[in-house]
């Protein structure tokens, strides 16, 4: 059994609430934090190695020492728990399960950033979990660890939800920024960065829910205890989101360093496939990053086994590697359609994109559509070349990282399973055995 | 008062809930408060967002109301046209789809009638397919209201299709019990 940090108590019966949180030693290292200097809790983050849990795996220590800090300007610390990325669903078992660990994090992290005020911004559709925080955040106000002189110190903090109302790129920091001031979510040229010009202007840090609850057990065990735990430059655990074809679905909070095959198959985790059936293919971590197949899902291409950290899982670059990304660990099958499953995220992307950037906003419907052409069987061999041009024409082209989570999905399909794509343009009435083929032309047009 | 009558005007109390959301921001950053009114606008008027409601809702926030139709324009969970009491998202995306996603969507397709994107002639019912929901874990599933109704299976569905008739309303927003 692995070491577990921020589920460890998530089947407490009441945890929920503050009076059992706190009971079970919620809220200590808020207590600890306030004793401490400012300066030495972004010590501690950074010597905890903590990369930030959204996906892009940033080092959250250093992204806090950029946060500029001019005389008189306020300074903004704002949870992302806008959680979106297709495969993706952690955040929202941590803030349904354990409230209290997020509003502890926010309330820690917003005292070693010198904050005065905080947001959670939660999607529109995860309102029943709004309505937790909301209750929990009462609770925390009541308990005098929110508000005026927080216990007893001269510290102030307001912390406050604040909801969305549907749209994937508004976990893109600067996009959600600007939602939180009541615009479209229009991701913004950087630089500046949200850390010189943020929210209002202001120097502004934009944290994950996981990360920012993961400051807990680093300011409670020190960063370097923290640092420990994980093999390398991944360091600590990492909440995993699986679905797909496993027999148990679920979040689990795994110490970075598991075995990708013994996550996969070890009744600990996944429980092995479906029906006993065979893996085809792995999306480890979202629907950005580019998929595995099977045979280089257990093992790296120079034969090593692969396991759950940041190198491991990117190791062979895009050619043979993926990317730990934000843990949404989706396995399929022996029998799933690869064509099908990326003209799902095809459209995704379409359907998510801003609209701001030519490429990513002409491309991601490009895409789409010619992946639908395929599926009707109306594809041509010239099709696969098409959608590689575009995908390496959308790539690294647009203001944000949209174009490129929306290029690598098609890329790395394209280059693993090339010969699926030949199959069903050659031989269109091998699409017809996909699994759950659902007719087209049924379907509102794109 | 419902959406159509000449004097639109929140309730008192959600007007009270209005101003306290208006309080969390800033001095003089009070647009912050636009999609969390925008939301409760259209719980309150039907569950969609006509013209003169944005305008009103522009009016509390002393903004445009272009600044209105725009934020409402680019998120999907504003409603831009009138939809049936019960609007039921299906989660389309990946992990939905390999959990079975499409014969969900087929099965409400053939018991109600209609097609994804449409609302049956007496105005109760709106099936939309939908990109991810977040639930992936517990696929296949679909949103209404803001419940989640998960690991759905064919005889689940038809079972909450039974709870849904009649003088079900579902609320979306998270302001209002």
């Amino acid at each position: 059994m692995g070491k577990k940090l921020l589920l460890d108590k998530v089947n407490v019966a009441g945890i929920q609430s503050y009076e059992v949180y706190r009971r079970e030693g919620g809220y200590a290292s808020v207590d600890k934090a306030l004793t401490m200097e400012q300066a030495a809790i972004v010590e501690e983050v950074k010597k905890s190695g903590l990369r930030g849990r959204g996906g892009a795996g940033f080092p959250t220590g250093m992204k806090w020492s950029f946060l500029a800090k001019p005389e008189g300007v306020p300074r903004y610390l704002v949870c992302n728990a806008d959680e979106s990325e297709p495969g993706t669903f952690k955040d929202r078992y941590l803030m349904e399960k354990i409230p209290h660990l997020l509003i502890e994090g926010m309330i820690a992290s917003s005292f070693a950033l010198g904050a005065h005020k905080a947001y959670i911004y939660i999607r529109g559709e995860y309102a029943y979990v709004y309505k937790i925080m909301e209750r929990a955040i009462q609770e925390a106000y009541a308990a005098g660890w929110l508000g005026k002189n927080i216990k007893g110190t001269d510290y102030d903090l307001d912390l406050y939800m604040q909801i969305g109302a549907g749209a994937y790129i508004c976990g893109e920091e600067t996009a959600l920024l600007e939602s939180l001031e009541g615009k479209r979510g229009n991701p913004r040229i950087k630089p500046p960065f949200p850390a010189v010009a943020g929210l209002y202007g202001c120097p502004t840090v934009v944290n994950n829910v996981e990360t920012i609850a993961a400051v807990v057990p680093i300011i409670n065990m020190g960063g370097e205890e923290y640092a420990k735990i994980g093999i390398g430059r991944s360091t600590g655990t990492k909440l995993i989101s699986a679905s797909g074809h496993i027999n148990k679905p679920g979040v689990y909070e795994i110490e970075l360093g598991v075995p990708v095959e013994e996550f996969i198959y070890s009744d600990e985790y996944c429980g092995g496939i479906k029906g006993g059936r065979k893996i085809k293919a792995l999306v480890a971590g979202g629907s950005s990053v580019p998929i595995l197949p099977a045979h280089l899902i257990n093992t790296t291409a120079k034969g090593e086994p692969r396991l759950m950290t940041y190198e491991s899982l990117a190791d062979g670059g895009f050619a043979t590697g993926s990317m730990l990304g934000s843990g949404g660990f989706i396995v399929m099958d022996e029998d799933t359609s690869i064509v099908k499953n990326l003209f799902t995220f095809a459209r995704f992307y379409h359907h998510e994109s801003c609209g701001q950037c030519s490429p990513c906003r002409e491309g991601t419907g490009w895409m789409e559509k010619i992946l639908k052409k395929i599926l009707r069987g109306e594809g041509s061999m010239k099709d696969i070349d098409l959608l590689w041009d575009i995908q390496a024409k959308i790539e690294g082209k647009t203001i944000c990282p949209l174009g490129d989570a929306a290029a690598w999905p098609v890329a790395s399909a394209i280059r693993h399973f090339r010969s699926e794509f030949e199959e069903y343009i050659q031989n269109p009435s091998s699409i017809k055995d996909v699994k759950h083929y659902y007719r087209l032309n049924d379907l509102q047009p794109a | 008062m419902t959406n159509g009558q000449k004097d639109i005007q929140f309730s008192p109390e959600t007007h009270k809930r209005a101003n306290e959301i208006i309080a969390r921001y800033p001095e003089g950053k009070h647009k912050s408060a636009l999609i969390p009114l925008l939301h409760l606008a259209q719980d309150e008027f039907d569950g969609w967002l006509d013209v003169p409601v944005m305008d009103y809702v522009a009016s509390l926030l002393n903004i445009q109301p272009i600044e209105a139709y725009e934020v409402a324009s680019f998120y999907s969970m504003f409603n831009l046209h009138k939809r049936g009491n019960c609007l039921i998202e299906v989660c389309r995306t990946s992990s939905c789809w390999l959990m079975g996603a499409e014969d969900i969507m087929r099965h409400l397709e053939k018991r109600l009638g209609i097609k994804m994107g449409e609302t049956t002639p007496d105005g109760h019912f709106s099936i939309r397919g939908v990109e991810c929901l977040g639930a992936c874990g517990y696929a296949p599933m679909f949103q209404v209201g803001d419940t989640f109704h998960e690991f759905l299976t064919i005889e689940k569905v038809d079972a909450l299709l039974e709870g849904f008739k009649e003088d079900f309303k579902e609320k979306h927003s998270a302001y209002l019990d």
